[in-house]
């Protein structure tokens, strides 16, 4: 291993700038005669819109136009779409109500934009804004998704029945609840789990610039994959020909999923744009961002699990209402279905599930993918269920869990996936010892004299990475492939760049792609640079989430180097006057087998440009080439989370008092930055086990609108990580690699719950486990037996 | 944020004179509470009367059987000044415990205790050791300067310019921090100076800060947690809202009061 090169801890590149403030987001590009747009927002969850009167506004000082939903009809703007399909168990397809950049007959939640202002200055806009007066028709709202379908609930789209989205399913019902009818257990739970506000830290931001002289539109942008938000809002959206449309997100401060998707604010500014020919900025402000920033999970679920008297699984059934919100989001409908079912196996091998899915609209804003999108809640349902079932059946959950592990791959689970390669027993053993499980009973026995109680909780989870394999996926609905592509440009001095399809918002992608390439070619780290995110340099790519750019983005990139490793050979036997058969290529230098000839990179790199050694008609000047990688399978992380809690007795206040994390993510690329993806997700789980929730109140008012109500997880609340690995190599990708980004996030919130409930001895215990949630538990429950 | 005229007095009497002249002006001591509101467009004071430039608003002193705090003392300051950690490091802990670092290197007690707000910390500390407010015009008992939620005492063109507290010889602050904003879900502050008890609250109650008159009677057989084994206050009269229910509020008012009783008399 080189020390920059696959597999080295090499310090991230793009450091620098974001920590000297140096970096460049989109709020910092400034353009000339540049406008700022401020959006007038539905103070109201579900109301009709009588009347917008913009004439006050418009005579503000500063303004320079206000715009409403009427206009935008007129200008016949399309609507934002959901691009993927789902068919309900009656193979009728999903309802899709409309969703306009601006209301302009009715609002469905607070913050839905009605007008927008465009003014000379942020403040002058403000001033104007609250200067336009709507007149609403309130009506009666619906927050809770386990309400909206009720008869008598409030309608919130024309001609959707019940504000029900879809009734889909999967898996084999009859042989589920044949093997429930047979089962020696039966362990059942109801389950919420809570809904996410992101909280990237820079918030949501749209320039948008408008070209007379051309007739192209720019469009700087806080996006997680700009070629899809300019293939959509150029397609569906019907803004401008895909050609005359240039994205460009920059440098993105975080994004968790929350950045993935089209919302109405960058229409919005490319509409306003050129109508008013100028350049019109948004920049989203925190209070805007809980509000419309896409939230994340928000289920109810109904889960069973079935066991035979030994704690062998027979059969799992979960009965989920997804709440969507008040609109479809762009990947919206396949988050509680294609990324939440078919991880409902586990690490288990389950002969038979059954899962059913109602997605429902509700006057909340919209619902789609954040970190970990779908499967966090699976393995919610998943190991919240296997541990309860141990407790219930008297069986340690680490043997229960032993019992029932996959143990032969490839294996195919009846919901879909086929595993490829993973070793459960590996994980789980490295992390019983690292958490010193053996030694629990005694701290156990200590914490009690304290005041404290305390528990343990296990998580071994897996997730689906690397997506996907675009046929698939297109079988299962989905409107675009989900390949990547790589473009590697070799300069005639030897310095390389990548264009990759990947989009980095945090990741570290210029790193540690540059360590794969350094690796690859033996040239200096330094030499090398990755460019992402603009939509005129870089060829159609489909963006970073879903923990893909490892297994997806960077196997395009090996793909392209292979090409381009071909060529180079070409040139160095032209230059070296060898068969290109014997050429052959090591640490950055050309030899010929059996000789002592050789060239180095930058000779040939420069032998290729200046075409001195070989004419036309035998090879083509010039070293650059291009991969479109597609995917053969996803890929499978997997690993143990041991979470160990004290509990006050008195306040019911939680710490974790140890935290174990052995992940198996087969090849590592940096294992810093893995490390740093694996906090940074175990942060968000404990923050969604203990801390976070949005809450609405009845008339669809978000109660928690704002970090004085919405509790994020703070460094005073985590404990040091243990974190310890263990290496299967994924057979689906030239790299062995299987993607860090969300596992701890997937992870952690069920290792939390677990460890609550074993310390207090009740399971009646939902999320966020504030101290007055373990309070009120402790003193409903009836203490559990002690075993 | 709407606009305002700045002004930056250097004397009490000039910031009383601004005060009197623009009666929509608010004053601006550590500026954490009034900016964010301002910002979000929820108060639109036609000036801002900043006091960080008046001289002698700031500083922690001994006098005789006293501390008298400034009403511009920073809360990082006041946490750390060795004089107040010496005669009263029950009250050092107050400031200590505020918000976060930011907050407490802004945030002054006199800007605390003039918004009262009802999770604040120093309201509890001054009504737990019975202190006595200094505004340019009077001396006002802690007793009767809080009157109720982000109320006080306090009458127009009044400045808080100091606050004297009683050297109490054991003195406690026992606080539950609300866990996404930093003040007390609920604070519970005691002291003992001769037959002087008190016990006071805040965060918990739907009124701002209250002494518990039950758990005073209680202390003065003993001053010692023991003597409040089994002792709650009723749940009427609590806040509840989504981070802490009123009967959740009420218990915790009882282990704190323990908690902090432990800690004072250790």
């Amino acid at each position: 291993m080189s020390a920059t090169g696959i597999g080295a801890a090499v310090r991230r590149k793009e450091d620098f700038r974001f920590v000297t403030g140096s970096g460049q987001y989109t709020d910092d590009v400034v353009r000339p005669g540049e406008t700022r747009a401020v959006f007038v927002r539905s103070p109201h969850a579900h109301a009709k819109i009588k009347s917008i009167d913009v004439g006050a506004a418009r005579k503000m000082p500063g303004v320079v136009d206000v715009l409403t939903g009427a206009q935008l009809a007129t200008d016949k703007i399309g609507n934002l779409i959901c691009g993927w399909m789902i068919h309900s168990k009656d193979g009728s397809p999903m309802k899709m109500a409309p969703h306009p950049a601006l209301a302009a007959a009715k609002v469905n939640c607070v913050g839905d934009a009605v007008a927008v202002v465009i003014a000379e200055t942020y403040e002058q806009g403000r001033d104007a804004a609250e200067k336009v007066k709507v007149d609403y028709d309130v009506l009666t709202a619906v927050v809770d998704p386990a309400k909206a379908q009720a008869p008598g609930a409030p309608q919130i789209h024309a001609d959707i029945a019940n504000n029900t989205i879809y009734q889909w399913h999967l898996g084999d019902a009859k042989a589920t609840a044949a093997a429930f009818a047979a089962a020696a257990h039966v362990t059942k739970l109801d389950i919420v789990n809570n809904r996410l506000v992101p909280n990237a830290m820079e918030p949501r931001a749209a320039l948008a610039e408008y070209d007379v002289g051309t007739d192209n539109l720019t469009l700087w942008n806080t996006s997680q994959n700009p070629h899809v938000a300019r293939l959509v809002i150029a397609a569906f959206v019907g803004m401008a020909p895909e050609h005359k449309l240039r994205v460009i997100a920059p440098d993105v401060g975080g994004g968790f999923g929350s950045k993935i998707f089209i919302y109405p604010e960058e229409v919005v500014c490319l509409w306003a744009a050129r109508k008013v020919r100028r350049p019109v900025k948004w920049t989203c402000d925190r209070s805007e961002a809980f509000l419309t920033d896409c939230h994340g999970r928000d289920h109810v679920t109904h889960a069973e699990l079935a066991l035979d008297a030994q704690g062998k699984i027979l059969a799992l059934r979960a009965k989920t209402i997804a709440n969507l919100g008040a609109y479809m989001s762009t990947f919206s409908s396949s988050v509680p279905t294609y990324l939440y079912a078919t991880l409902l196996s586990g690490q288990y091998d389950i002969p038979s599930i059954y899962c059913e899915v109602d997605a429902v609209y509700t006057n909340t804003a919209p619902v789609d993918a954040y970190r970990g999108a779908g499967r966090p809640e699976a393995t919610f349902v998943v190991e919240r269920l296997v541990e309860v079932a141990a407790r219930q059946m008297k069986i340690e959950p680490a043997d229960l869990r032993k019992r029932n592990f996959i143990k032969t791959f490839p294996h195919q689970t009846p919901v879909i996936m086929a595993y490829d390669a993973g070793d459960y027993h590996a994980s789980l053993k490295k992390a019983l010892e690292i958490a010193d499980v053996k030694g629990f009973a005694k701290r156990k026995r200590d914490a009690v004299r304290h005041g404290k109680l305390r528990g343990l909780g296990f998580s071994t989870y897996i997730e689906a990475c690397g997506i996907a394999p675009s046929q698939a996926v297109g079988s299962l609905g989905a409107g675009v492939g989900l390949w990547e592509s790589a473009e590697v440009r070799v300069n005639p001095t030897g310095s390389v760049e990548v264009l990759t399809g990947c989009h980095a918002h945090g990741q570290g992608h210029e790193t540690t792609f540059a360590q794969l390439v350094s690796e690859r070619l033996g040239i200096p780290f330094e030499n090398i640079s990755i460019v992402h995110g603009d939509t005129d340099k870089v060829q159609f790519g489909m963006g970073t989430y879903g923990s893909r750019s490892a297994a997806v983005g960077m196997s395009a990139i090996v793909k392209a180097l292979d090409k381009v490793e071909a060529k180079a050979k070409k040139v160095a036997a032209h230059l070296l006057e060898a068969a290109e058969g014997d050429i052959e290529f090591k640490d950055g230098k050309f030899t010929v087998a059996g000789t002592d000839k050789q060239a180095a990179w930058g000779d040939v790199a420069l032998n290729a440009y200046i075409a001195h050694k070989f004419t036309g008609q035998e090879l083509e000047p010039g070293l650059k080439e291009t991969s479109f990688y597609d995917p053969t399978n996803f890929t499978f992380p997997a690993g143990c989370h041991i979470c160990e809690v004290e509990v006050d007795i008195d306040t019911g206040k939680t710490d974790i008092v140890n935290w174990t994390a052995v992940d198996d993510f087969g090849t590592i690329i940096n294992p810093m930055i893995v490390e740093g993806q694996v906090h940074g997700g175990i942060a968000q789980g404990i923050g969604q086990a203990l801390l976070e929730g949005a809450v609405y109140d009845k008339s669809g008012q978000l109660v928690t609108g704002s970090m004085m109500d919405y509790t994020m997880p703070r460094a005073h609340d985590l404990p040091s990580f243990h974190v310890g690995m263990t290496e299967t190599k994924s057979p689906s990708n030239p790299l062995g690699v299987k993607g860090c980004g969300e596992a701890g996030a997937i992870a952690a919130p069920a290792a939390v719950i677990n460890a609550i409930t074993d310390a207090i001895g009740t399971e009646d215990l939902a999320m966020p486990a504030t101290a007055n949630a373990v309070w009120s538990a402790l003193k409903r429950a009836t203490p559990r037996q002690a075993a | 944020m709407y606009n305002f005229t700045f002004h930056r007095p250097t004397t009490v009497r000039q910031a009383a004179g601004l005060l009197a002249r623009n009666p929509e002006a608010k004053l601006l001591a550590g500026g954490h509470s009034l900016i964010p509101v301002m910002k979000q467009r929820l108060a639109q004071p036609s000036a801002l009367i900043d006091l960080s430039l008046v001289e002698g608003l700031t500083g922690v002193e001994q006098k005789g059987r006293s501390i008298v705090i400034g009403a511009m003392t920073r809360h990082a300051d006041a946490a750390i000044s060795p004089v107040l950690q010496q005669a009263l490091p029950g009250l050092a802990a107050v400031p200590a415990a505020v918000g976060d670092p930011q907050v407490r290197n802004r945030g002054t007690i006199g800007g605390s205790v003039a918004n009262n707000d009802p999770n604040a910390d120093y309201p509890a500390a001054v009504l737990g050791l019975g202190a006595t407010i200094i505004t340019n015009k009077r001396r006002i008992a802690a007793d009767d300067f809080f009157t109720g939620m982000f109320s006080t005492a306090l009458e127009d063109g009044e400045i808080i310019v100091k606050i004297s507290f009683p050297i109490a010889k054991k003195a406690a602050y026992e606080k539950f921090k609300h866990p996404a904003s930093g003040f007390a879900l609920v604070g519970v502050f005691v002291s003992k100076r001769g037959a002087d008890i008190r016990v006071a609250v805040t965060g918990a109650g739907s009124n701002g800060v209250f002494r518990v008159k039950s758990f005073e009677e209680a202390l003065k057989k003993r001053f010692a947690a023991k003597s409040l084994e089994g002792m709650t206050i009723p749940a009427t009269g609590m806040n509840s809202d989504i981070h802490a229910s009123a009967e959740y509020r009420a218990h915790l008012v009882g282990v704190l009061a323990r908690r902090a009783l432990a800690k004072a008399t250790a």
